[in-house]
């Protein structure tokens, strides 16, 4: 199999591919913060103060 | 292109495949201007809302509330795009426009629908996430799939949905449904009818060849005035029900009631004036004195709120 086979995107498709893949890849991060801090919200200052055992 | 030509035509045969939107096509699918409304009146539900969450919490609701009625829009633009291609007002949405397929609409609109109800359940509380899953259900579902094609009431019944947003911004506060969220869902609930019917009036034309059976297609044009002007007589009392009830202040009620005369004002001159331009000059100053009027009512309630808390040391 050559590597002309399968699909080909032109310029333009990649640019639009390239958007969307940053905005699912912001959309992600942004999910990681918010749970990050939401965690930080509902369990309070407390957190902190857990022993390691 | 006519909508017996875009339903004849086959899946494999419209010219486009997928992966071909932009990051703006997405946005465009969530409906960014009505997901404001809902941004605003959930907002407001939360504020008015007696006891605190935290401002975390409360901006995670207020997103999920969001995503949520971004995610119906989407839902609504992949089942519609047939009638959305007919109509002057919706053919340019990322659908009908060959930007995004029907089935991309369909997993973007899915998979924000999840996230937001799960997200909203496990961050805030499941009965704000259960209104928010009701909400899209009820718009995506009951209105769009069969209340819009079956029936010139769609947008009496479907408005149900538009209304709700306050009741879970609400809810997101107090885990609860009480009188007063149920008074701020009805007063969006009131308005609907008369906002929708006067834009279908000067829009009339667009919903008859998409073959939608709003009332002044179906029942004709001096039915929709009459009701029009009924449901704009009973919302000026519901929007003056948040003094009546307690939960906004004397000067509130006053000023909602003077903006309730004027939307019954406006509603007497669509149905007086039947003819030509007065007629559809009275029908577009209906519409957007409705849109007026919302803002005005919430936003009134938030200042009347705000201003409550300021002088009493705390939110109430």
């Amino acid at each position: 199999m050559s590597d002309d086979d399968g699909i080909r995107l032109s310029d333009d498709q990649k640019r639009r591919q390239r958007g969307r893949s940053i905005a699912i890849g912001l959309a992600l991060a942004g999910l990681v913060v918010l749970f990050y801090v939401v965690t930080l919200v509902k369990m309070g200052p407390g957190v902190l103060d857990k022993g390691m055992y | 292109m006519s909508l017996a030509e875009i339903q004849d035509t086959p899946l494999d045969e419209t010219g486009f495949g997928g992966g071909q939107g932009e990051v703006g096509d997405y946005i465009a699918l969530l409906k960014p201007r009505v997901m404001s409304l809902v941004i605003f009146t959930a907002f407001v539900g939360m504020l008015i809302a007696p006891g605190g969450i935290h401002p975390v919490l409360g901006a995670v609701a207020i997103l999920c509330i969001a995503i949520g009625a971004g995610a119906s829009g989407a839902l609504n633009m992949w089942y519609d795009a047939d009638i959305d291609a007919v109509m002057s007002r919706t053919k340019g949405r990322p659908v009908p426009a060959g930007k995004v397929t029907a089935q991309e609409a369909l997993v973007f609109g899915l998979t924000l629908s999840a996230f937001s109800v799960l997200v909203l359940g496990l961050t805030v509380n499941w009965l704000a996430a259960g209104l928010l899953a009701f909400t899209i259900f009820f718009y995506a579902v009951i209105y769009t799939m069969w209340l819009k094609r079956a029936t010139p009431q769609n947008i009496v019944i479907g408005g149900a949905a538009g209304a709700f947003p306050p009741m879970i911004g609400w809810a997101a506060v107090t885990g609860d449904i009480s009188v007063e969220s149920v008074v701020l869902f009805l007063i969006i609930f009131m308005w609907t009818p008369p906002h929708f019917w006067a834009l279908s009036l000067f829009k009339r034309g667009d919903y008859e060849s998409a073959r939608i059976p709003m009332l002044p297609v179906v029942a004709g044009e001096d039915a929709t005035r009459r009701q029009i002007l009924a449901y704009s007589v009973l919302l000026a009392p519901v929007g003056v029900a948040p003094a009546l009830l307690g939960f906004a202040s004397p000067v509130y009620g006053a000023i909602a009631a003077v903006l309730g005369v004027a939307f019954v004002w406006y509603a007497v001159k669509v149905f007086r004036e039947r003819e030509g331009d007065a007629a559809r000059k009275a029908a577009v100053q209906l519409f957007k004195f409705s849109l007026l009027y919302l803002f005005l009512v919430f936003a009134l309630l938030l200042g009347d709120s705000l201003f409550a808390a300021l002088f009493s040391g705390g939110f109430a």
